[in-house]
């Protein structure tokens, strides 16, 4: 018997019954389209953290104050300790290391910004120059902090653009004082749009000189130091260095140094294994199918034994009997993975328009596991539907009514 | 041609063994036009399942054009099957979702004869058969007597040396049936061994030679009725009850 004509032979006997053909593909389908679509999802949310974290900079170390270690009960928990500030003259010191290009020093604080009538909470940043570049930031109006002495306080401030909206509508901004807690400040420049990154909203805050910062907080600590060493591979040695200058400047090691890389692995790593979770659990829905599409040809042999034996009595040998039950579990589950995969592609447009900010798309690797795991069971399942088929005995067969 | 030689065949039937066909010696030369009659249990179908080889003598020995055809596998007894032989059954049985033209295909394509060649081969049959103008309709849409041209048709698509007919009038009016027996004995006269089993003696009659079977053996040959008073009981008994 010719391939093609096993392959009509099967869609035919498909075609007898397409109800059932349906459902089954139908079943298939959705597995397939589930595998595709939530590690889809999984990997669009490992793409956006990834994303998210480049964002903030390339070659970034965060340097912050405390140790993260467990250390069990040491003096200074018993003294109530709290970790030594990380001062500005800490911060210059890093820049000491040639492993390392550019720093910006960070202060957080919340205050009052006010505008004529117009007032509300706001995040106040206080940082330098250099932040623009090391945060990947971008202008839009004006200009940044000035250049120069960090240690002057001058009253100058960059606004997040939707604060600058709301503070000043369309008016122009740029030269116009607004009030930050008990000092006023002249606005010198506007951020361009950047929206939400690390839960972290560029376009509610307002930038301030770090000095001027901590004038404003009655302070002398940083928050954190974004330190951005001058290559990928000189990363750790910039890690090394921030400890070492700081622990030489504090006579002990007191702070924390990370590096973006060390936590986008985490979570690459978590999220890699959330998908693969996922896609598992969708898996087993393929597995379902699969035993679905051993009761259908299950069916099909018992509603067609006549039609079996007189396939034998017209000189059908065994093997020909089970590769046409083969070829027709093998079409259903084909068809059916396909549908699955246009419907998977289809389920993930329909996620992107509705994320738009959320990358979602299939890796390759899931899409040839679901169509291979569809097609696999649907060939596996039918086995024993064909043989039993295969090994109808043709003169019962026939008898049967 | 065909040649049995002692050819037994038994059933278990739970734990009791049942003979269907007990001792049979039958020598049927090519070309030869036989019918097989006996009530039913007698054995007759057995009989013809193993000249078609869709089963397997329990002892004995089965020659068919002279090759000792008792202890083939399954797959070469499907070879044998798919070029000497063509059925004819009572029930037509037609695979109902296909049409006329690709049931009279259906052991072509099982052969895997070229698509061309099949398509001339199937045209002509119908032709032969007056089916040309039936080839798209499915079997429920044919009268019995149009449905059992089919079947012959296809039985005969392989041009097989032996055709085996099982009542084949059985599900038909006698004026069908005669124009069915009609169209199986222009087929003898192309040198097709034609064997017809049935329990109608004026369809058996017509055969030029005329076996009668009772209770798995065969009684007589051409009228000559070698008669044996049988009980009841036994006859019931002879053919199992294989649904």
């Amino acid at each position: 018997m010719k391939f093609v004509d096993v392959v009509q032979f099967a869609s035919g006997s498909l075609r007898g019954s397409r109800t059932r053909a349906l459902l089954m593909m139908l079943a298939m389908s959705i597995g397939v389209a589930a595998v595709v679509v939530l590690t889809g999802l999984g990997e669009g949310a490992r793409r956006y953290v990834v994303n998210q974290f480049s964002s903030l900079g390339t070659n970034l170390l965060i340097v912050f104050p405390g140790r993260t270690e467990t250390t069990g009960f040491g003096p200074g928990m018993l003294l109530g300790q709290i970790p030594r500030e990380i001062t500005l003259d800490d911060a210059q010191a890093l820049l000491r290391s040639r492993a390392i290009g550019r720093i910006a020093p960070l202060t957080v604080g919340a205050s009052q910004i006010s505008r004529d009538a117009l007032n509300r909470e706001v995040a106040v940043l206080g940082s330098t120059a250099d932040l623009l570049e090391v945060r990947h930031m971008s202008i839009g109006q004006g200009q940044f902090l000035p250049a120069g002495d960090v240690y002057s306080s001058e009253s100058v401030c960059v606004l997040g653009a939707k604060l600058k909206r709301e503070l000043f509508g369309q008016q122009n901004a740029i030269g116009a004082w607004v009030r930050l807690g008990d000092r006023r400040f002249r606005v010198i420049g506007v951020l361009a749009i950047q929206g939400e990154s690390m839960g972290f909203n560029t376009d509610e805050i307002v930038i301030v000189p770090v000095a001027s910062a901590h004038m404003l907080f009655n302070t002398s600590g940083l928050f954190r130091i974004l330190v951005e060493a001058k290559s990928r591979d000189t990363i750790e040695r910039a890690k090394q260095d921030a400890e070492q200058i700081l622990s030489g400047r504090h006579g002990e090691r007191d702070v924390t140094v990370i590096t973006q890389d060390a936590v986008l692995a985490t979570f690459d790593r978590i999220l890699r294994a959330l998908t693969l979770a996922v896609a598992g659990i969708a898996a087993i829905s393929l597995a379902v199918a699969g035993i679905l599409i051993m009761n259908v040809m299950l069916i099909a042999v018992s509603q067609r034994v006549r039609e079996i034996g007189l396939l034998k009595a017209l000189g059908a040998p065994a093997a020909q009997i089970r590769n046409l039950f083969f070829a027709e579990a093998i079409l259903l589950s084909g068809i059916g993975s396909v549908a699955g995969l246009i419907l998977g592609e289809i389920g993930t447009r329909v996620i992107a328009q509705i994320y738009p900010a959320l990358p979602v798309s299939a890796p390759w690797w899931a899409v040839l596991a679901a169509f291979g795991t569809a097609l696999g069971t649907g060939i596996l399942f039918s086995v024993w539907p064909a043989r039993r088929a295969a090994r109808l005995d043709p003169v019962m067969a026939l008898a049967r009514s | 041609m065909i040649r049995l030689e002692n050819v037994s065949r038994i059933f278990a039937v739970g734990d009791q063994q049942v003979a269907a066909l007990r001792g049979i010696d039958l020598n049927i030369a090519a070309g030869d036009y036989v019918s097989i009659m006996g009530p039913s249990g007698s054995g007759k179908s057995t009989l013809l399942n193993l000249i078609g080889l869709l089963d397997r003598p329990s002892s004995g020995t089965y020659r068919l054009d002279g090759g000792d055809v008792t202890d083939l596998s399954d797959e070469q007894q499907a070879k044998v099957r798919s070029e000497k032989v063509g059925f004819v059954f009572q029930a037509f049985h037609l695979v109902p979702r296909l049409t006329a033209a690709m049931n009279i295909e259906l052991p072509l394509i099982l052969a895997g004869i070229p698509a061309d060649e099949r398509k001339a081969r199937v045209e002509e049959l119908m032709e032969n058969y007056g089916l040309t103008d039936r080839a798209d309709h499915r079997p429920d849409q044919l009268s019995g007597g149009q449905r059992q041209r089919v079947a012959i048709a296809r039985a005969t698509s392989m041009r097989p040396t032996v055709l085996l007919a099982d009542e084949p009038t059985g599900n038909l009016d006698q004026a069908t049936g005669k124009e069915v027996m009609n169209l199986l004995e222009q087929l003898v006269a192309q040198q097709v061994t034609l064997i017809v089993v049935t329990h109608d003696p004026i369809i058996g009659g017509r055969a030029a030679r005329q076996v009668r079977m009772v209770d798995g053996q065969i009684t007589g040959e051409t009228g000559q009725f070698v008669g044996r008073a049988m009980p009841a009981e036994t006859e019931r008994r002879a053919e199992p009850d294989l649904r």
